[in-house]
């Protein structure tokens, strides 16, 4: 007891508040049996298989694809996102006009509606006989049932992270940085895209980043548009689910092992190259 | 066009053009699948609407959702508040260490959250045999679904909770404390009144999320009718059974609890938006 009492003294400053024994060891238990224990699992299971079956695995063909399939199109899903958000965001900061304020509480959608909802309506609107189907369908463009409608779907649950990301990074600019580049003689997309944007970058790579981490996992809204054939519109998650519902345990783990591993590396690369830009542009 | 123009602003046509090109394309992307949702539930009248919902097995489906929500919810704002109060109340070793932690949950696969718990309780998992051997179900029964509920919703009511109680600092408290008050009262006069909005906001977005979640649930579900369902799945079942009134009818449910959640949400950032933490923005 006294042993336990000493450890806890050591362990944080001096206050005069009580609880923090209680509260940090509940805040930790919960946080072991929920989290940590299943997710060290998963790594245990990874480490038994051994590198070469985990590599036999995921270097079968129908693994890859899977992997490029959600990898690719997150990628490009978050790419547009990062455009399309830095205009919503940009509009909602700097501009006001009637029905701002719906448009603003609207962007949070993506968030609250659950997944295999958004994902039933998707594809209701873009299936050929759908309201937006039928449209593209005019023009020769099929979009449920393919990659394509993947990549809707993956626009539509990502798009509130630059939102919500650049939002407060907008509203903060300095009205003075602006007025100082229109007195120096700049134009005034000059001013935006030179002056601007480039304070902004380093927040709009979080949200890239974060729309990009939630698309290579999103399961609900995908699968219903997809059409799920193989080697075409399969997608990583899917094929977790696939293999588990055969009992491939192996399977299933090294899959997820792959997806978790390489998300960690982009998100490692993101993370260098927005300490490297904060660098570059004397952020701290 | 103003000889006075406002140098930090763009012109007047391409601000028009600008909220118009982003009015559309929220339009398109965001209110047309939300529309849509409510138009293909009702195509087949307001009869077979009601039908579709009062359907023995979408009844069993709304009671599992709602028990979930009921279990999951409350453990993760007991583990919000104990977490803030350690976090925000104290400075020791580790804490920016649990606080990442405390958001691993948001960037794991909503099928991998689903997956480990089948790993450690499945019938081939770590703990399958014994638990077979004690007679007791998690996977695919009501246990593992309320488990992997929990773990997808575990940073929401935490992640509001710790910055705004940072911001707040202790000062309150320790005044109370050193006014004879005792630790629970303190707790229950002065730092809950300071963090009821924060917390609802918190338990909003929780609920919204463990009502809708439908990955995690769906692997370690097995989708048994009427006892494993929660509405989600019954949705999906619906859907690919070609119901699809029944599906959309089920779907419309969620998608009202969807927009109660941001309409409450909104209410809350306009009215006490200082009493939110500062700086959140979190899914």
């Amino acid at each position: 007891m006294s042993g336990r009492r000493n450890w806890l003294q050591r362990l944080r400053q001096e206050s005069a508040i009580p609880g923090f024994g209680l509260a940090l060891g509940y805040s930790l238990t919960w946080l072991g049996l929920i989290v940590l224990v299943p997710l060290a699992v998963l790594v245990l299971r990874a480490l038994e298989l051994g590198p070469s079956e985990l590599w036999r695995i995921i270097s079968d063909d129908r693994t890859r694809a899977a992997l490029r399939v959600s990898f690719g199109l997150s990628f490009l899903a978050a790419v547009v996102n990062g455009i399309a958000g830095l205009a919503v965001a940009w509009v909602l900061v700097r501009y006001r006009f009637p029905g701002r304020r719906l448009l603003d509480a609207l962007v949070d959608l993506p968030f609250a509606l659950p997944t295999a909802v958004a994902g039933i309506a998707l594809t209701a609107l873009y299936a050929p006989n759908g309201w937006l189907g039928s449209l593209l369908k005019m023009i020769g463009i099929k979009v449920a049932y393919t990659p394509l409608g993947i990549f809707i779907a993956l626009v539509f649950i990502g798009l509130p992270f630059v939102v919500r990301t650049l939002q407060p990074v907008l509203e903060d600019i300095d009205h003075e940085i602006e007025e100082a580049a229109a007195t120096l003689g700049a134009r005034r997309w000059q001013t935006v895209f030179q002056v601007l944007l480039p304070t902004v970058f380093p927040a709009w790579l979080t949200g890239f980043a974060l729309a990009l981490a939630r698309a290579v996992g999103e399961y609900g809204s995908v699968i219903f548009i997809a059409g799920n054939i193989p080697y075409v519109s399969e997608i990583a998650p899917l094929l977790i689910v696939i293999r588990l519902e055969e009992f491939n345990y192996a399977g299933a783990t090294a899959i997820a092992t792959a997806m978790l591993f390489i998300a960690f590396v982009l998100l490692l690369i993101i993370n260098l190259l927005q300490v490297w830009t904060r660098r570059r542009l004397g952020h701290v | 066009m103003s000889k006075h123009r406002d140098v930090t602003q763009e012109r007047r046509l391409v601000q028009c053009l600008l909220i118009a090109g982003v009015a559309l394309f929220l339009a398109i992307f965001l209110v047309l699948p939300l529309v849509i949702v409510f138009v293909e539930a009702f195509r087949n009248g307001v009869r077979t609407y009601f039908e579709a919902l009062t359907d023995p097995e979408s009844l069993a489906a709304i009671r599992l959702t709602l028990l979930v929500a009921a279990i999951a919810v409350p453990a993760n704002l007991l583990f919000g508040i104990a977490a803030s109060w350690a976090i925000a109340k104290f400075d020791f070793h580790g804490k920016s260490v649990l606080n990442t932690l405390i958001d691993l949950p948001f960037s794991v696969s909503p099928v991998i959250s689903g997956l480990i718990y089948v790993l450690l309780f499945g019938a081939q998992g770590v703990l399958g045999p014994w638990l077979e051997a004690h007679g007791v179900q998690i996977i695919f029964a009501v246990p593992g679904i309320v488990l992997a509920t929990i773990f997808v919703t575990f940073p929401f009511v935490a992640r509001e909770l710790i910055p705004l109680m940072q911001q707040q600092g202790a000062r309150e408290e320790e005044m109370a404390l050193s006014l004879g008050a005792s630790g629970f009262k303190t707790f229950l006069l002065v730092t809950l009144p300071n963090i009821k909005w924060g917390l609802l906001y918190g338990v909003l977005l929780c609920n919204a999320r463990a009502m809708g979640e439908f990955g995690a649930v769906s692997v370690v579900s097995g989708h048994i009718r009427g006892v494993t369902n929660t509405m989600p799945l019954h949705v999906e079942i619906l859907y690919n059974e070609y119901s699809f009134a029944a599906a959309f009818a089920v779907a419309s449910l969620l998608a009202m609890l969807a927009l109660i959640t941001l309409v409450m949400k909104s209410l809350l950032e306009w009215r006490f938006g200082a009493e939110l933490a500062a700086r959140k923005r979190h899914p």
